[in-house]
């Protein structure tokens, strides 16, 4: 046995530890796996420094498109990212340890976690929160399962314009389970409240939806959480965090649970990954909730410090009673996701979601005066909007990527009749001159 | 240490953001608006960053302290791991949905199917999804294919049969999948009692899940006899691959029978475990299994050598996840794995599992060892000898706190009275591992000469015991100033 990559031991030092064992070869020690089930095969290639390792990696990135002019969305942003944030997520101290099981030595991970929960408590207007989840589409499906346990009751009702991701992730995660699963269709792209008055009764445990909305909108919930309430269901509302910056929160709409995607709190696109989700819900519903719980204590001389809190809901504990499978969460996504809110601070992130909406009202404006081109206009938008074209939506964006533009969101392949539909997002890192190009170019892609 | 809360002074402005370049939109109607803008941190830079390093400085980590804790594989992250997964970065996942955008990620998906085809030659399967963003995620999507699966023939299934040494992520991922569970004693020799699971299996079991080397460390020498068993009742066999770190090379878990496995990517290939995660948990399946995965699926064209993307399938269970799992992970993850090769994964079980047998040899005689055949990766020890003299496994823990070393897992399994799991991993040299057991010894010695002063530790960190039962009690989960 060479030692090679991370593997300390020398020969002399092999022989030593197989002397003290009683044993002659290492060979020995995986006797206790029956002969006959030992692997034929094995066939990866053989290994190589990290220096030829990193070029074959550097190789793998250049094999996309990684200076595209991005103007889609889909929950997942393209928002700035102070230094500071990969600096100090990147202490090691932080990401190369675990959870946080012995508090004492963890006090760094868990009162950064305890001041996490503060901050989504604090965007949310809500009194509590979890130390994370995945991400915003598993956590959506987390809160229908939460509001399920808290009112014993197995119906869901989704409004048609949640993100159509979280909506299949929902529905997956609802499958096998005892619960049965409404989706209302948009009615001009808002919920159709009529429709949903309908669908209130005695089992419906939740309403869910999100603002912005797939189409963009913000539309206005007010009366939405009384009428949940009224036939005795939760309101679970989605939300986009940086748009809470001048968004009305959910608390002070009367949601009883709000979730979302991390992800554009400092956290990079990545491909789709790693983010976090995030939960936060009314106190009452602290026993309900799903995954790790930060909670402030004092030690034995009355000083103050962080745990991990309310075990009892949690596999390790409860098994297949607990109030989720969930273990591993995204806590390194979720502390860059505090480091990003404290870098930014408080008036930065209103000032941001400010810088976000204007930037998309001149790109909406712009794209309005081109012939053909509508704005859907049936609520105020943040930093998406939907337009509709006068040809089909897939061909014109096929167009604009071949010019390194990835000009929106077809919503054909999700809303039957909208093939002309395309979702813009526009973020504060699209200058005015990216989105002069891109009404340039749809120009023109709609006169071919 | 004060709150980044109670830091904050109101009117203090962080990081800059870009002037504007567009003019000022007109405001947004007023009952769409926040009443007031929410209380996040309001701080300098200087003393943002000063907070956070100072926080960091209250953990112990892998890269400061040797952390043998049990079933979690704490072995060293390479930091080229961190510069690989750093390339990809600007790569937003919906261009690979656009019409013609799957071209422009190549590298991407093909970084994907490469990582699924090798982690199907590791452990002997045909097809992987790397859709799973965590363990516990793997296994419900696991045993939503199962469920899948028995519903396309028709199976009237009920039941998942555990043992009671399983990680508790199991029974709660089949109850999430609408399962009951049936749990299934462990015998004397260490693993799942072999008659009382014949007795137990019958038609209406829809899959056995198994951990193999088990929590305890050990592989089970009746394995494929279970797994032929399951198979007769047409119940598939599920393989947690909480411990895979101990086999690779040796023996891969589709050829001894199982039909769908999870691979912890942040435990056996070497990703870093953030505090708690993010991890990221593919799955593998065999043939049978392959219609039913989920979307996104990653399809290699024979004819073009393309990557393609299959977003419609009726079979399939849907969605898991937003889009391809935790791609950073997986950079990782595949950058270990190339850099590794074929005989480097193999020394990493080899060296995992002499390292463990090593520390099992050296402390056997100081603590209690319930099942003290030949371990693998990991071993469970029990502070029973201790307990007699009032110490407790959670004593210990603090003993070693003090002593600079991140405890073992205590309590787990469940199965083993004040358990002391030790899984040291293959990264850690023989000097790191001496001077654990000196210090584990004198554990041993001081419980039995001086008792009583284990109470008050640990005394060296920013904090000594915690009171939990206040934490409870309390729910201050947040600070909401």
């Amino acid at each position: 046995m060479n030692t090679s990559h991370y593997c300390p031991h020398t020969p002399e030092e092999i022989q030593e530890m197989l002397a003290a064992i009683g044993v002659s070869s290492v060979e020995e020690l995986f006797a206790p796996i029956p002969a006959e089930l030992r692997c034929s095969t094995f066939n990866l290639p053989a290994g190589m420094s990290e220096f030829e390792t990193y070029a074959k990696l550097q190789a793998v990135a250049a094999d996309n498109n990684q200076n595209l002019s991005l103007f889609i969305g889909g929950g997942f942003y393209d928002h700035v990212i102070p230094a500071a944030v990969d600096h100090l997520s990147g202490r090691a101290e932080f990401y190369t340890a675990y959870t946080p099981y012995q508090p004492e030595c963890s006090q760094g991970t868990l009162q950064a976690l305890f001041e996490y929960q503060t901050a989504i408590c604090r965007l949310t207007g809500l009194d509590v929160s979890n130390a994370s989840l995945y991400d915003g589409a598993t956590g959506l499906a987390e809160a229908a399962l939460m509001a399920m346990r808290a009112t014993n009751r197995t119906k869901v009702v989704v409004d048609g314009c949640v993100s159509p991701i979280a909506r299949q992730v929902l529905a997956t995660y609802l499958s096998n389970q005892d619960a049965e699963l409404v989706e209302l269709p948009p009615l001009d792209g808002l919920l159709n409240r009529e429709e949903l008055a309908k669908q209130l009764d005695a089992n419906t445990a939740a309403v869910l939806v999100q603002y912005p909305n797939v189409f963009g909108g913000v539309e206005d919930f007010s009366g939405l959480a009384d009428q949940a309430h009224a036939a005795g269901a939760l309101l679970v509302t989605a939300v986009y965090p940086v748009a809470l910056g001048i968004l009305k929160s959910p608390g002070e709409l009367g949601a009883d649970i709000a979730v979302g995607d991390g992800q554009s709190l400092g956290n990079p696109l990545s491909f789709g990954g790693p983010s976090f989700g995030f939960i936060a819900a009314k106190k009452s519903h602290i026993r309900n909730m799903p995954g790790r719980i930060v909670g402030e204590t004092v030690d034995k001389n009355g000083k103050r410090g962080f745990v991990l809190t309310l075990q009892a809901r949690e596999q390790h504990i409860k098994r297949h009673k607990a109030t989720s499978n969930i273990c591993s969460n995204q806590s390194l996504c979720a502390l860059r996701g505090l480091i990003f809110l404290a870098a930014i601070g408080k008036q930065g992130l209103a000032d941001l979601a400010r810088l976000n909406r204007d930037k998309a009202e001149y790109a909406k404006a712009r794209l309005a005066e081109l012939p053909g081109v509508v704005v859907l206009q049936t609520a105020p938008t943040f930093n998406e909007f939907t337009i509709s074209l006068p040809k089909p939506a897939e061909a014109v964006v096929a167009a604009l990527l071949d010019k390194g533009i990835a000009a929106g969101m077809p919503l054909g392949r999700f809303y039957a009749g909208s093939e002309n539909m395309l979702v813009v997002t526009v973020t504060e890192k699209r200058s005015k001159k990216e989105i002069d190009q891109l009404v340039k170019a749809l120009e023109v892609a709609l006169c071919n | 240490m004060q709150l980044i809360y109670e830091k904050s002074v109101s009117g203090r402005r962080g990081v800059m953001l870009p002037v504007s370049d567009v003019p000022a939109a007109a405001d947004l109607p007023q009952n769409l608006l926040r009443s007031e803008t929410a209380g996040l941190p309001e701080l300098s830079e200087l003393d943002m960053v000063r907070h956070f390093t100072n926080l960091s400085r209250r953990n112990f980590s892998v890269d400061t302290n040797f952390y043998p804790l049990g079933s979690c594989t704490m072995k060293y992250n390479a930091k080229v791991l961190e510069n690989a997964a750093n390339l990809f970065a600007p790569l937003h996942p919906l261009t690979a949905f656009l019409p013609g955008g799957a071209e422009l990620c190549q590298g991407a998906l093909g970084m994907l199917y490469d990582l699924g085809q090798m982690l199907a030659d590791i452990t002997g399967m045909d097809e992987v999804t790397t859709q799973p963003l965590a363990g516990a995620h793997g296994e419900m999507t696991g045993m939503l294919l199962v469920a899948a699966y028995h519903k396309a023939k028709g199976n009237k299934k009920k039941y998942v049969v555990v043992p009671d040494s399983s990680h508790g992520t199991n029974p709660a991922s089949a109850a999430m999948v609408g399962y009951e569970i049936i749990t299934i004693p462990t015998a004397p020799y260490g693993d799942m009692d072999l008659e009382l699971f014949k007795q137990a299996m019958n038609g209406e079991v829809a899959a056995v899940m198994m951990t193999c080397p088990n929590t305890l460390g050990l592989f089970n020498p009746y394995i494929k006899e279970i797994a032929d068993i399951a198979h007769s009742h047409d119940a598939l066999m599920y393989y947690d691959g909480a411990n895979l770190n101990a086999i690779m090379g040796k023996v891969r878990p589709g050829d001894v029978g199982f039909d769908v496995v999870h691979v912890n990517l942040h435990k056996t290939f070497g990703t870093p475990h953030g505090g708690g995660g993010p991890g990221s948990g593919p799955v593998g399946v065999k043939k049978s299994l392959i219609p039913f995965l989920p979307m996104p699926r990653i399809i290699h064209d024979e004819v073009s050598g393309k990557l393609q993307i299959q977003t419609d399938n009726p079979l399939s269970i849907g969605r898991t996840a937003n889009f391809f799992g935790n791609f950073g992970v997986m950079v990782k993850a595949y950058t270990y794995m190339i850099m590794l090769g074929r005989e480097g994964l193999i020394q990493v079980s080899e060296q995992a599992v002499l390292n463990a047998n090593y520390i099992k040899e050296k402390l056997k005689g100081y603590f209690d060892l319930p099942y003290s055949q030949t371990c693998m990766h990991e071993v469970v020890f029990s502070a029973s000898k201790q307990l007699a003299q009032g110490v407790h496994a959670i004593d210990i823990a603090k003993f070693l706190i003090d002593k600079g070393y991140h405890p073992p897992t205590v309590y787990f399994p469940l199965i083993v009275k004040e358990a002391i799991m030790i899984e040291p991993t293959e990264t850690e040299s023989k000097a790191t591992m001496d001077a654990f057991i000196e210090v584990m010894i004198e554990a041993a010695k001081q419980a039995e000469a001086d008792p009583d002063s284990f109470a008050a530790m640990p005394v060296s960190m920013p904090v000594t015991r915690l009171d939990e039962t206040r934490a409870a009690r309390s729910q201050t989960v947040c600070c909401l100033g």
